[in-house]
Parts: structure tokens; C-alpha cells; sequence
């Protein structure tokens, strides 16, 4: 199984360690992991923004980069909810069409393609909580939520209960948007910021040591507004606790 | 009546939007102590400057610096959420009725001219006079003649959004007709001279200290007593004989039913009948869109409607009024106001299926941290982020990016319209027709270039090895990087994930 890995800009620039643990991940599962060089972005911040026709050359080039592989993965929902749901400033070409088809979230590529029974190298003896970014959330459905009457699910619970000592701990409002929003946390930067110390505050007061994330987007904001309030509260991508990092 | 939850500060907010339900917290044991400084000033809306756009964020910013207002607003409307929730999880087709709710407003939407001219031909049968209003101006001169024509002075009216949209009250003024509000929250705000900052509870976003200190201005109660019971009696007091002597009643209009030409108001307080049934003369304002087909269509939305709203099973009062009372009148007047030309619009019709119950409000993490007049419209929060544009493309035109598309407003919507996309479609909209920033959008021209050319895009990293490395750093790396007001930068780290690739597996990506 050929895998394109697809490792969103702020990703690469920020949070390296997601993208090799993604990359590590998916190769112990006997993936083909190829990361194209003339990866950029999918396209998200100027679409969000209603400029589509400026998204076009850089959807376009996603496509030229990953168009041959039998999956695209990406460490963010954000992204991946763009490329399946939004991608749409480009003509839908057969390519397009694959490319769309085929990219998931790491979280829905490990529960749902490779249907992954264990992750035996991992541990993490800690009191974690959960934040499912509302595009991973409402967008790709790795999870129930709570506003429809429907059956409980959680994609994100169901690795992390794979993993010894890890032990979850619940927030009081689980679906609440941290306010990242993409380009919505620099143009609205205060109800950004507030809906973010609100939902660090969720956090610590739940008594999670970590929180965990399939994004590490709305993390970077939300570790930004703890940081800000003095809260103790650390966070790491659900790649890391998945691939066995230890802290 | 009943009591809402005794735990979290209420303030007396009313009920209904066009009759919408209302929530019920007079007498609820709302006793906050106050600090001793005095109580917290009231943040107001937002600030209106002729046709310019509105700058919602501002106002949102002072809404966020009364820290007692937005901690009751908060969790007020978080906690409707959460009865709304619970509500929805005692009745097993939840989402089959939403369904059934969203189609039936889709076949009727689609078949508008039939229904209405069925709706008049029944309402005429029933003895009702039918008006057609095109606008806003014209609504309200068909009543200032109806006024006229009776030698009414004044008019008491329960809450309707229509009115509100349509500048009623000013309009009567000019008219010489005194208005009085009948539903509490929707009177507060009169009182105030405040629009309703939300479509059911109106003055939700004040605390009761807001409203004894407008009490105490307008109707002489005491300043320092701001006693819920004692407020709702003082106003009740007030305002009970200028009903008992009004001239003529008004009230909105939740449902129009087709087959039988009757109107059906729901409110909580009762005061829709007290509005149509004091006086000799009952007014109807009523929007082309609030027509369904039958009694059985209706009884599916009132199903819903305060389910959603305020998560109780139904409205206390459901009232049906199918023609005038002996001896008496009755008007209809059905107003259109731009709501024929949204019902063109391909992608943004299906907000016309909009019942007004809220939901899409209590569930905003944007709403409940701003306050609804921080948005400067009628209509606030998801629901008037996608309907305001169509009134006023430019004046309007920021308000979908206050919003994080986080699609919980789409979940929440008993006609389930789509929310959050049409948030995006508005974005794109606006952004093709170039109403939005010039500096937004040559910011995204830029990130268009490079983020579609990898060199270019790789060669803007190396140099930013510094505090300056942002990504989105094409989106901070301007005049507005606000990241740091109330957030701290992430760390940054030696090399990017490119580069550690780079080196420990080369080009061709075998391990070195």
C-alpha cells in the first residue's frame, strides 16, 4: 500500500515531531510511506476566506504531488475535511476525484483502512483529555456528537483505549469550538483568544495532566491560551502517544 | 409557571420571537451578590456608522471585557443548550422529525404562491381582512392606515422579529402611536431603546442590575433593587393599564396554516392574546415564509420549536387564531421584505425555512461570548450571519467571518439548514464581489502565490528562523498580528519536518 504522507504547513513549521511520528507510525503498520518534496498547503486558509480562486494553484499542486498514491494521510482533520468536503476551486478531474476519495485523517486511516487492533509499543501512564477539531469532528465524523440523537462512537477514544495507562478524563463542554478557525484566530483574535482560555480552563479544571489531539492546529491555539493563563496543562498530538513517545 | 435552573445568574429575558417561546425566569432565584463598587455597566452593541460595515469584533471585544455579563451570558445559554439536548434524547425521532421538519418547509418553499393565496382564500372565509406588504415601508403604512381608519393612538404588541426588522416602533412614532411591548424581555429592551440582542430571549444579555437601573429610569422603581420578583412586578404594574386601555393589539406570527387561514402564535407569557384579544382590532404581522400546509405539518414543529429553543417540551401557550371575535377586527398583513428574492438565491434559500427558535444562538461559542448586538442587525448570531447579506450586502458583509464554521449550529437546527456552508458561501460571495478588505484580500492573493509554488514557499522559511517564523505566517506576517494579545507564540522548533526529512532520509526518502 502506497501512502502519500501529507504534513500540513504549520505542522512542518511548528510541530515536526507530528509529522516523523505520523511517518513512524504508519511504517510500523508495514505502510509504503512516501512524503512528496513539493508539498506546500491544501489550500484551506484562502477558501476559509472566501478566495477560492486564489486556493486553485495551490489545490492544483496538491493534486500534482499526490495524485499517484493508493491513500493520502495527514495528521489533521482541518485539512483533510478541506481536501474531501471544500476542495473545490479546482476542476474535478479523475485525479481530483481520486485525491479526494482517498485522503483521511490519520485517526480514520488507522480505525477504519488499516483497522489497527493494538499499539503494543505504546504507553503513557497519564490522565489525558480529548479534543476532537470541530472539522475532524462534524466534517470527517471520527466521532458522535452531541447535539444529534445518535449512537455514542469515538474513532480517537478507541485507539487511545489501546494504549497501557493512558486513562481519559472528560471536559464539561467536549464539542465546544476551542476558537481557532483557521484564519478566524488573527482577524477575530479576541473572541479567538477568549473561546481558547475558556476551553484551557475546561481542560485543567478536568484534571488532565495532557491533552490530545488528531489537530495539531487548534493545540498550538489552545496550548498558546494556556500558556497565557499559567495552566499547567500539556498537550501532544495523538500521533506521538500512539507511536510510544514517552514524557 | 415553572422555575429554571436556580444555579446559574438569570436575568428576566422574555419570550418569543414572533412568538417564539420564551424562557421563564421571573422569580428564579437569581440573587448573584454584587460587588460592593456597584454593579458591572451594561456593554452595549455594536456601533452603527450609516451604511459601513460592521465591525462586530469591537463590539465583541467590550461585551468580553464585562466579565460578570459574559460569564452570565455564557452559561445562560449553554445551559439551554444542554436542556435542549436533554430534551432531544427523550424523543426517540429526533432526527427523523428534523427531516420531516426540513422537507415539509422545502415543499412549501417550493410551492409558496399556492399556499399563500390558499392561506388568504381561508383566512377571507374566516372573516379576516388580507394585506400584502412588499416591504418594510409598506408594512408599516398598511398599519399606520388601519390604525388610522380606527382612530387608534395606541397599539400594544407581543414580540415579532418581522416588526423589528421592518423599524415598527420608529415608524409608529412618526405616526403618533404610542407601541407597547407586551412580552417582558422584548419590553425591557423598549424600555431601554435596545433592540432584542437574541430571537427568543430578547434581553439575555442583561443582568438584572441592567435592568433595575432601566426600571428605575423609566418607570421610577427603586435603583438598588434588583430583586427579579420585585423588577417583573414593578414593570407589570406599569404596564397593565396601558394594556387594559390600548386601542388595538398586534402579534407575530410563528406558523401560517394553509388549509385553515388561521395564525398560530407561541408564546410562554401569554401575552400574545392578551395583545389580540384586549382591544377590538388584532393586527397580524406575518412573513411570506412562515406558511405551512395543514394542522398536521404544524404539529411537527411545535414539536420542536421550544424543544430547540429552550429545551422544554412545548410553548405554554399554543395559540390558534382563525378569525376576528364577534363584534371585533382582524388583519393579516403578509409581508415579503427580500424574502422572495432569497428565495432565488441558489444557495442561500433554504434559510427561509428558519422557525426562529434560537438554537443556532445558544449553541454559538461566538454568540455567547459577543452578545447579539454585536452584530449590529436584526437578526444575531449563525442564523443572521447568512440572512443580514441579503439585506445589506455591504453593511453586512463582515459578519460571516464571525463565525468559526464549527458546524454546531448546522446540528442543532430543528429544519436543519445549513449553517456553517453557508457561512462559507457567504465568504465567497462577498469575497468575489469585493466586499471584503482589500488588505484580506491581496493578503490572500499572496498566500495563493506561494503556497501554490513550492520553491517560493520553501525559500519564505529559512528566513524566518526567528520569532517571526508564523505559519499561518503569510496570514500574521502584517500590520495585524494580534496572535499574541491573549496567546502565547508556540515554540518554535530547530528544524521543520522538511528539513528533518531532508537529512535523515534524503531526497529519494530511504533511511539513512
Amino acid at each position: 500500500m502506497r501512502v502519500g504522507l501529507f504534513v500540513p504547513c504549520y505542522v512542518d513549521a511548528f510541530h515536526p515531531e507530528v509529522g516523523q511520528a505520523t511517518l513512524e507510525l504508519l511504517e510500523r503498520f508495514g505502510c509504503e510511506v512516501e512524503y512528496p518534496f513539493d508539498q506546500t498547503c491544501c489550500g484551506q486558509p484562502m477558501t476559509n476566506t472566501g478566495c477560492h480562486k486564489e486556493s486553485k494553484a495551490t489545490e492544483e499542486l496538491f493534486v500534482r504531488n499526490f495524485k499517484d498514491y493508493d491513500y493520502i494521510v495527514a495528521p489533521s482533520g482541518s485539512c483533510v475535511n478541506h481536501i474531501r468536503n471544500n476542495f473545490d476551486a479546482v476542476a474535478q478531474t479523475d485525479d481530483v476525484k481520486h485525491v479526494r476519495e482517498h485522503t483521511y485523517e490519520l485517526v480514520e486511516f488507522l480505525h477504519d483502512v488499516l483497522k489497527v487492533d493494538g499499539f503494543p509499543w505504546a504507553e503513557f501512564p497519564h490522565k489525558v483529555a480529548l479534543h476532537n477539531n470541530c472539522n475532524a469532528l462534524r466534517g470527517l465524523n471520527i466521532a458522535s456528537m452531541t447535539e444529534l440523537r445518535e449512537k455514542t462512537f469515538s474513532k480517537p477514544r478507541d485507539l487511545l483505549g489501546m494504549v497501557k495507562g493512558l486513562e481519559l478524563v472528560d471536559i464539561t463542554r467536549p464539542d465546544e469550538c476551542c476558537g481557532f478557525g483557521g484564519t478566524f484566530s488573527v482577524f477575530e483574535e479576541a473572541t479567538s483568544a477568549r473561546m481558547g482560555q475558556d476551553k484551557a480552563r475546561d481542560q485543567a479544571k478536568s484534571g488532565a495532566e495532557y491533552v490530545t489531539s488528531s489537530d495539531s492546529s487548534c493545540m498550538m491555539h489552545q496550548e498558546g491560551c494556556a500558556k497565557r493563563l499559567g495552566l499547567p496543562t500539556k498537550y501532544i498530538h495523538i500521533s506521538q502517544i500512539l507511536n510510544g513517545e514517552r514524557v | 409557571m415553572s422555575i429554571e435552573n436556580q444555579t446559574a445568574p438569570t436575568t428576566p429575558a422574555g419570550r418569543t420571537n414572533d412568538g417564539a417561546p420564551a424562557n421563564l425566569t421571573h422569580g428564579a432565584g437569581a440573587s448573584v451578590t454584587m460587588p460592593a463598587r456597584g454593579p458591572e455597566p451594561q456593554p452595549r452593541g455594536a456601533i452603527i456608522r450609516g451604511n459601513h460595515p460592521i465591525d462586530q469584533q469591537e463590539a465583541a471585544r467590550r461585551f468580553m471585557a464585562a466579565p460578570q455579563h459574559l460569564a452570565m451570558h455564557d452559561q445562560r445559554l449553554w445551559d439551554l443548550r444542554k436542556k435542549r439536548d436533554g430534551q432531544k434524547e427523550i424523543i426517540e425521532e429526533w432526527e427523523d422529525l428534523r427531516q420531516l421538519a426540513s422537507d415539509i418547509k422545502t415543499h412549501t418553499l417550493t410551492h409558496l404562491d399556492t399556499y399563500l393565496e390558499q392561506f388568504e382564500k381561508n383566512a377571507i372565509a374566516n372573516g379576516v381582512k388580507v394585506h400584502w406588504a412588499k416591504d418594510a415601508a409598506e408594512h408599516n403604512s398598511i398599519v399606520a392606515e388601519i390604525l388610522r381608519s380606527k382612530n387608534a393612538k395606541s397599539l400594544i404588541k407581543s414580540k415579532s422579529m418581522l416588526t423589528e426588522e421592518c423599524g415598527f416602533r420608529e415608524a409608529m412614532a412618526h405616526e403618533g402611536v404610542t407601541v407597547v411591548e407586551t412580552d417582558l424581555g422584548e419590553r425591557i429592551q423598549q424600555l431601554d431603546n435596545e433592540n432584542p440582542s437574541h430571537v427568543v430571549v430578547p434581553a439575555v444579555h442583561k443582568l438584572r442590575t441592567d435592568v433595575a437601573e432601566v426600571f428605575a429610569k423609566t418607570l421610577g422603581s427603586d435603583p438598588n433593587n434588583s430583586d427579579v420578583s420585585y423588577l417583573t412586578e414593578q414593570q407589570r404594574e406599569h404596564t397593565r393599564p396601558l394594556i387594559l386601555k390600548a386601542d388595538a393589539g398586534m402579534t407575530g406570527c410563528n406558523f401560517a396554516v394553509a388549509e385553515t387561514g388561521s395564525v398560530v402564535v407561541c408564546t410562554n407569557e401569554g401575552n400574545a392574546d392578551l395583545s389580540a384579544n384586549t382591544t377590538g382590532l388584532h393586527i397580524v404581522s406575518m412573513g411570506i415564509e412562515k406558511i405551512i400546509p395543514n394542522l398536521n405539518s404544524l404539529a411537527v414543529f411545535v414539536r420542536m420549536l421550544s424543544r430547540s429553543a429552550l429545551g422544554s417540551p412545548i410553548t405554554q401557550y399554543t395559540s390558534h387564531f382563525r378569525g376576528p371575535r364577534r363584534g371585533a377586527e382582524m388583519h393579516i398583513v403578509i409581508v415579503d421584505n427580500g424574502r422572495t428574492d432569497r428565495l432565488g438565491l441558489e444557495k442561500f434559500w433554504t434559510s427561509l425555512k428558519c422557525i426562529r427558535c434560537g438554537a443556532c444562538m445558544n449553541t454559538c461559542p461566538v454568540f455567547r461570548r459577543s452578545g447579539g448586538l454585536s452584530y449590529g442587525a436584526t437578526y444575531a448570531g449563525p442564523i443572521g450571519l447568512i440572512i443580514d447579506p441579503t439585506f445589506n450586502r455591504h453593511k453586512y458583509s463582515t459578519l460571516p467571518f464571525s463565525s468559526t464554521m464549527n458546524g454546531s449550529c448546522t446540528n442543532v437546527c430543528p429544519v436543519k439548514i445549513n449553517i456553517h456552508e453557508q457561512i462559507a458561501d457567504w465568504r465567497q460571495v462577498l469575497a468575489e464581489n469585493h466586499e471584503i478588505p482589500a488588505f484580506k484580500k491581496s493578503m490572500m492573493k499572496a498566500a495563493g502565490a506561494l503556497l501554490a509554488s513550492p520553491k517560493l514557499y520553501r525559500a519564505s522559511l529559512p528566513m524566518a528562523d526567528s520569532a517571526l517564523r508564523h505559519l499561518p505566517r503569510f496570514v500574521l506576517y502584517n500590520k495585524l498580528n494580534t496572535w499574541t494579545r491573549g496567546r502565547e507564540m508556540p515554540h518554535v522548533p530547530k528544524e521543520t519536518f522538511h528539513q528533518w526529512y531532508k537529512r535523515t532520509r534524503g531526497v529519494d526518502g530511504k533511511k539513512k
